[in-house]
């Protein structure tokens, strides 16, 4: 036991002192803010910029098509729709809009005259900004009035949802703020886990292409090598954590109190894409509305057994290759592709918490770490219900002894195996053998 | 009293017998040497004596009774042919930690390593990383960290490849010292004239079997071919062979002749003085262990054949 704790200590700290940690620490999560910020702004930016000649023979839309920022409508006549419909383009204008002499009830053959193709984005706008003029046009020769109409269309209920066994108090978090943390919680312990189960990896590969396991393995049991190395750079990530558990509290203190509970609801209320962005804002909402010491709590839980599940797996990996890098590749894409594709079920299991698939997934010890730390945030006990994360905790540890007993099997022969790489075929030899 | 015993031991690799049935006994406090061709299976066997490698069948037993990893591990040093230390770690540090890891505690520890990097003047490497070490330096490095916890049992794999003759000769006055003190020494190797020097008892292998084994004297008379050196002092025509012997080869003034079968050294020099031919010296000629090592090996293929890999 004692020869445990030298080696994690060792780990920890050799690992702790290097600079690579302090720069991953400071920059990870810039880097995590940039990607979920990158990602919402082009998602939501349409970039292109286009300045359209409307040539209107009908006469219906003149002075009606509203521009905006991304599409600019001016008018212009004949001679210019001649000239684009005769291939030469005339600045300023990047295509032309000829709409003939129309039947409002059956408009047709409207065109667009350009040198470069709309994109996706901007012909749905400009669709819709014909169909909107369109549309008034209708209500007039219907005589409806658009000032009435849209005084009933006016939209003011949002329902509140309220979960019967849940307490009074424990009001239901918005679903805009939990699928935000859901997501959070989900990359996290995905981007948590390759990182640490990847260095544990590398880890055991340097120490057996150096030869330092055959010196470490006549002085401990392979077993605690094995385990000294998963803890210690377990603790390491588990340190990093926290120190961005305290960045974060730290900076929702100093930023949080100056937004209003307001300001929140517009945030989380907006588009799909924005509610990652949200989340900062949400804070001060979320603390009030989420349990956020299960949230923590369990987060620790599916990090740590997650990160001992998949690194034991590593580790196994680790000791079946030699000195060649891409061995190493091929050798991982079995452990990765379950990792990668809790990523993909993630995003389903927060569109539809309870599914059957969601449900399962987060039993599963392959997926669960990732999948039940998306659906916690809706709400525990209530969509995740008791038996739930009972069979899920259980599971993982399960799923850890298992990995954990497999892997020590092949860990030992494979560590001070050279020469030819192994199969996956040998490796389950070595991991069934007495 | 025998340290260690070895009881026929045997392991099998997939493709072939590594180990083959070997047996032997170890003195306390001697040092003894394990010869063999590569891929003799010296390694394997050394790896089932420090418990890296379990054997197949057979016994180990470690000052008399069945070798127990776990407990045994700590009174035993074991020196790997390929050295494996951490490359980014410090020299000092990593001393310290090979050290704690034997079950020396920190202090312990850290006298040690202060002993033995004055001891072999490597005090300034203290805070070098091991990456920036020459291959002598990492092999006294190496050699430190196998016997600072003053293990009864050193074995040692190949201890002098990539040493210069003076730092070879540092590392086998330390061994000698340690054997003195009353550890027991394994050494394995394929250069014969290193066994020479050191070793008293020897056992050599080949294909993974034992093909002999006992003391240097005895090996030496066992495998001697009554082979004797005579050198004179004038130039003087000696009778190429007689009935007693024959002479097999001359360098200058110096004969090597063969005993004919039932005589005996007395009979040559009786001869000898009788024809008043000046002797200078006269000595038994041994053979070496590397014409025993050659002899033995050549007779069997020395590459392993695999069994239908």
């Amino acid at each position: 036991m004692n020869k445990i704790l030298l080696i994690i200590k060792r780990e920890y700290i050799t690992r702790i002192r290097n600079k690579t940690f302090i720069f991953s620490t400071i920059l990870i999560p810039f880097f995590f803010i940039a990607l979920v910020g990158a990602t919402a702004y082009f998602s939501h930016s349409n970039s292109e910029e286009l300045n359209i000649g409307v040539y209107d023979q009908s006469g219906l839309f003149i002075g009606k098509l509203k521009s905006n920022d991304n599409i600019h409508y001016t008018t212009v006549p004949r001679a210019i729709y001649d000239s684009f419909a005769a291939k030469s383009p005339v600045e300023p204008y990047n295509g032309v809009l000829y709409i003939p002499q129309l039947d409002i009830e059956h408009p047709k053959n409207i065109q667009y005259i350009a040198e470069k193709q709309l994109g996706i984005f901007s012909q749905a706008q400009v669709d819709d900004d014909l169909n909107d003029v369109l549309e008034q046009e209708r209500m007039i020769r219907a005589n409806i009035d658009t000032a009435r109409l849209s005084a009933i269309k006016t939209n003011e209920i949002s329902i509140t949802q309220k979960l019967i066994n849940e307490d009074e108090e424990n009001t239901t978090a918005n679903a805009a703020v939990s699928s935000a943390i859901g997501y959070m919680s989900g990359f996290l312990i995905y981007f948590l886990m390759f990182i640490y189960g990847t260095m544990v990896m590398r880890g055991i590969m340097e120490e057996k292409v150096s030869r330092v396991a055959e010196v470490m393995v006549s002085s401990v049991k392979p077993f605690q090598l094995m385990m000294g190395k998963i803890i210690g750079i377990g603790a390491v990530g588990i340190t990093q954590f926290l120190i961005w558990v305290a960045f974060l509290v730290i900076g929702t203190t100093v930023f949080g109190a100056s937004i209003s509970p307001a300001d929140v609801h517009q945030l989380a209320d907006a588009q799909a894409q924005t509610k990652s962005l949200a989340i900062a804002g949400a804070m001060h909402q979320v603390v009030t509305q989420l349990n956020i010491p299960l949230l923590i709590g369990a987060f620790l839980f599916y990090f740590v057994f997650g990160y001992l599940f998949y690194a034991a797996l590593f580790a196994a990996v680790g000791s079946a290759v030699n000195e060649d890098p891409q061995d190493a590749q091929a050798m991982m894409l079995p452990i990765t592709i379950p990792i990668i594709f809790s990523i993909i079920i993630m995003t389903r299991a927060i569109a539809n918490p309870t599914g059957s698939l969601a449900v399962w997934c987060s039993i599963i010890p392959f997926t669960s770490p990732i999948i039940m730390m998306a659906r916690l945030p809706f709400g525990f006990p209530g969509t995740v219900a008791w038996w739930e994360l009972a069979l899920s905790v259980a599971c993982m540890i399960g799923g850890f002894l298992f990995t954990t007993w497999l892997s020590a099997k092949i860990y030992r022969t494979g560590i001070l195996m050279y020469g030819k790489k192994a199969s996956w075929k040998d490796m389950l030899k070595w991991a069934f053998r007495k | 009293m025998h340290l260690l015993q070895l009881k026929n031991i045997n392991k099998q690799f997939a493709t072939q017998k590594a180990v083959d049935d070997i047996s032997f006994s170890i003195e306390q406090g001697s040092i003894f040497g394990l010869l063999g061709p590569n891929g003799a299976g010296k390694t394997t066997l050394l790896r089932i004596i420090t418990g890296i490698f379990y054997e197949d069948s057979g016994e180990v037993l470690f000052q008399g009774r069945p070798f127990d990893p776990s407990k045994d591990v700590s009174l035993i040093g074991y020196m790997p042919e390929e050295k494996g230390l951490y490359k980014k770690m410090k020299v000092g540090e990593q001393a310290l930690y090979f050290g704690q890891l034997k079950g020396l505690s920190y202090t312990e520890a850290a006298t040690k390593v202060r002993y033995w990097f004055n001891k072999l003047e490597m005090n300034t490497w203290w805070n070098k990383k091991v990456e920036d070490l020459s291959k002598g330096m990492h092999q006294k490095l190496q050699f430190i960290i196998t016997v600072l916890h003053e293990p009864k049992l050193i074995i040692l794999d190949e201890p002098f490849s990539g040493l210069d003759p003076v730092n070879a000769n540092v590392i086998k006055d330390e061994i000698f010292r340690l054997a003195q003190n009353g550890s027991t020494i394994i050494f394995s190797t394929h250069r014969m004239e290193q066994v020479e020097e050191i070793c008293d008892h020897i056992v050599l292998m080949n294909k993974g079997r034992k093909i002999l084994d006992g003391t240097l004297r005895e090996v030496q008379q066992d495998f001697k071919e009554n082979v004797f050196s005579i050198e004179l002092n004038d130039s003087f025509d000696l009778p190429a062979t007689t009935d007693i012997y024959e002479i097999v080869s001359q360098k200058g003034n110096q004969y090597n002749f063969k005993l004919k079968e039932g005589h005996t050294p007395n009979e040559v020099l009786q001869f000898l003085i009788q024809r008043q031919v000046p002797i200078h010296s006269f000595n038994e000629v041994l053979p070496s262990l590397n014409e025993i090592f050659i002899k033995l090996v050549e007779t069997t293929p020395a590459a392993r054949q695999f069994e239908n890999a």
